[in-house]
């Protein structure tokens, strides 16, 4: 699936890195350490964690992209880290919920 | 890691790595806060490893570049209204090196989490590195657990490795005993 049309279909801002890669399958949680060993490679990781750890845990586990939910803040030292490690983070006011509902339903389409 | 131990556990394997020979582990419970503190005799750290020990970027490990030992700790104790306080002398500045963590953590605050086992903890640390000495006290307002390892030393003699089987199996059922006087 394409992260652009992931971003219109929940209305959310590129945070760091571009919106052109694609994605597959999704992985939802807070908890970092246990993040750290179900995240899967090229996937959709939504969660409302925005500190570094997160980042940390991304460059370990290569996600294709981040999904924060609830609109949270990234903090403005997570938002360097990810940008230099090339990390594609998008924002949204969308619940965890929505987000995996909207992406449910883009892969039915 | 949703268990207090397991955190422990990943904290004083920092020791092992740093190469000490004394590691003494501690968990103090007292009102509303849990004390942990590893001190060590390790290599310990420059200030400048030091002043980047909270960043996941930084990392001592050559196999790869990302460290979240010390970050994650630092995460659960401030989520839980603590904090994370490392000192640490580096082997360059003299005979008494080392490094001393210390995480205090609020226990009452709903996002910490169960201890867990700290008796296979204990075990674990002790049979993974059995040359090293542990030192360990966990207190509670009801009592404490204790064990020493030079204090184990002293009676079964320098020969005797504490990674034997029977070893740890005592072990295994000092602790469990004295944990089952705290209930």
């Amino acid at each position: 699936m394409k992260v652009k049309a992931l971003c219109e279909r929940l209305g959310a801002r590129v945070l760091c890195g571009t919106a052109d890669g694609e994605f597959e399958g999704v992985y939802t949680g807070d908890l970092l350490s246990r993040a750290m060993s179900r995240v899967e490679y090229g996937c959709a990781w939504v969660t409302i964690m925005a500190n570094i750890n997160v980042v940390a845990v991304a460059n370990l586990t290569e996600p294709a992209l981040i999904v924060l939910a609830e609109d949270v803040i990234m903090q403005e030292d997570a938002l360097s880290a990810a940008q230099e490690n090339q990390l594609c983070v998008i924002s949204t006011p969308m619940s965890a919920y929505e987000i995996c509902c909207a992406i449910h339903e883009m892969a039915g389409e | 890691m949703d268990e207090l131990s397991l955190y422990v556990l990943d904290i004083t394997m920092n020791s092992v790595r740093a190469g000490a020979t004394l590691i003494c582990v501690s968990l103090i419970e007292q009102g509303q806060w849990l004390d942990f503190r590893v001190q060590d005799n390790g290599c310990g750290m420059t200030e400048e490893q030091l002043a980047k020990l909270a960043n996941p970027f930084f990392t001592t490990r050559k196999t790869r570049k990302v460290g979240l030992g010390i970050p994650f700790l630092k995460m659960l104790a401030e989520m839980t209204g603590g904090y994370v306080e490392i000192s640490s002398v580096h082997e360059s500045a003299g005979e008494h090196h080392g490094t001393v963590t210390h995480a205090r953590f609020g226990k009452d605050h709903i996002d910490f989490i169960p201890i867990g086992n700290m008796v296979d903890t204990i075990k674990t640390l002790i049979q993974g590195s059995p040359e090293i000495d542990f030192e360990y006290l966990h207190k509670t307002e009801k009592g404490e657990v204790t064990l020493s390892t030079r204090e184990l030393r002293k009676v079964l003699g320098e020969d005797i490795s504490l990674g034997e089987p029977e070893i740890l199996s005592w072990i295994d059922s000092y602790l469990t005993e004295q944990y089952e006087g705290l209930n």
